[in-house]
């Protein structure tokens, strides 16, 4: 799996990173949590606001810092999707 | 090398004359009421007006004066106005809202008015969301068969505002906010004293720590993002002070004439300024003998436009339009310029 998490530095940005990688953190998983600032490549997804939380390529919230379990409930069910697909 | 020496001081006098009291005193308080915004305001719950299922009215007169709320750094303006464009209302309120928005967030309008005069201020607010709808109306007319928004689904994945304060709370927050800008810019510093002490009990009875510090966090951000290119801006003002003979501009820009206001205009779409570095620069030629309408001219059609956001422009609605809303955005920069010149004298 791979998550992204886009914003150019804002406060918001910053505490959405830390939240995810608690998050990935505390599941055990490794799963590598990559930081996208350059604006380009952030206009690149569909996002209007950021920070934007993309999980496998796919933008799953934008906008506002979710909670622990808004995140963790989106890896989860993106780990489902992975192993139903394959 | 003389020269140089004398370039360099007049720079640096310029610097030193505008980080005066009066300046700092309205420009700090902006950036903590911006780093409010950006963390405390719902943004999301303006940007559904945006939508594709929006109302075109309604989403016009929120481009208009969404940027207020949105813009509140100008890095925010280009994705915001792409994906309105292309996956929500529209052309006609992504053009208002690209065009009144470096105009009308709180930097631009507090340091404006301080630096160059209420007047000039409240005339940059007004002609900016004014000319904003009526340059998205044209826009959205002369491209009527390419309307084409296609839902992407980036309006879905914004979050819904997350249950915070009561309304009235946030109310309370940001006029003592608003209040202390005006305070502290008018030198009333007993009425200072009185709302930093209201500030602190709100603070302390309605916020978290972990909000404060979010604030504090984001203000820095801004701090740092802003006040650097600030500083480039006003020594270069400085510079100009010491280039270019006040006959050359009194004689271009001075008094309130089409052709003046117009040269204006075309002046500030090809500069690049960035953050708020328009406002130190007008004043130097204000004090060099611009008029006030040519200096109005200038302001909007300055951070709406320049060579780089032409480019990014090109690219995401193509050239046709691009040049469309150049030429649009300097007619009609033009235009409030003069009008301005007029009923200002």
């Amino acid at each position: 799996m791979e998550i992204k998490v886009l914003g150019p530095g804002c406060a918001k940005c910053q505490s959405l990173e830390k939240t995810v990688k608690d998050v990935v953190a505390s599941l055990k998983l490794d799963i590598k949590v990559e930081e996208i600032k350059d604006m380009k490549q952030i206009m690149q997804y569909p996002i209007l606001m950021t920070p934007g939380l993309v999980i496998n390529g796919k933008v799953v919230m934008s906008g506002k810092v979710p909670t622990r379990a808004d995140v963790e409930r989106h890896i989860m069910s993106a780990l489902k999707a992975e192993e139903t697909t394959g | 090398m003389d020269f140089i020496l004398a370039l360099i001081r007049s720079g640096w006098e310029t610097l030193l004359d505008y980080l005066s009291l009066h300046v700092l005193t309205c420009l700090i308080p902006a950036l903590f009421i911006a780093g409010a915004i950006s963390v405390f305001v719902s943004q999301a719950s303006v940007l559904k007006y945006f939508g594709p299922r929006a109302n075109k009215w309604v989403a016009y007169g929120v481009g208009a004066v969404s940027g207020t709320i949105l813009a509140v750094c100008s890095c925010t303006v280009l994705p915001l106005f792409s994906g309105i464009y292309v996956a929500g209302a529209g052309l006609g309120p992504a053009i208002a809202f690209l065009y009144s928005g470096p105009a009308i967030n709180v930097l631009a309008i507090t340091y404006s008015a301080r630096l160059l005069g209420w007047d000039i201020g409240l005339a940059r607010v007004v002609g900016a969301v004014f000319f904003s709808v009526i340059i998205g109306l044209i826009m959205a007319y002369i491209f009527r068969r390419e309307e084409k928004a296609r839902n992407d689904g980036r309006f879905d994945t914004l979050s819904e505002a997350e249950k915070g304060k009561p309304w009235w709370q946030e109310v309370i927050f940001f006029a003592i906010l608003v209040g202390i800008l005006l305070a502290a810019s008018s030198a009333q510093w007993i009425i200072l004293a009185v709302l930093f002490a209201a500030l602190i009990i709100v603070l302390w009875r309605w916020f978290t720590l972990d909000e404060f510090k979010l604030w504090m966090k984001e203000t820095w951000r801004f701090l740092l993002l802003i006040v650097p290119w600030l500083l480039i801006g006003v020594f270069i003002a400085g510079i100009l002070k010491a280039v270019i003979p006040p006959s050359t501009v009194a004689g271009l820009v001075g008094g309130n004439t089409i052709l003046g206001n117009l040269v204006a205009s075309l002046f500030g779409a090809l500069m690049y300024f960035a953050t708020l570095t328009e406002v130190p620069i007008v004043k130097a030629f204000l004090d060099m003998g611009m008029g006030k309408g040519p200096a109005l001219a200038l302001l909007l059609a300055g951070p709406a436009l320049s060579l780089p956001s032409m480019l990014a422009l090109g690219k995401i609605m193509g050239w046709k339009k691009t040049l469309t809303y150049v030429t649009l955005v300097v007619i009609m920069a033009t235009i409030t310029g003069y009008i301005f010149g007029l009923i200002d004298q």
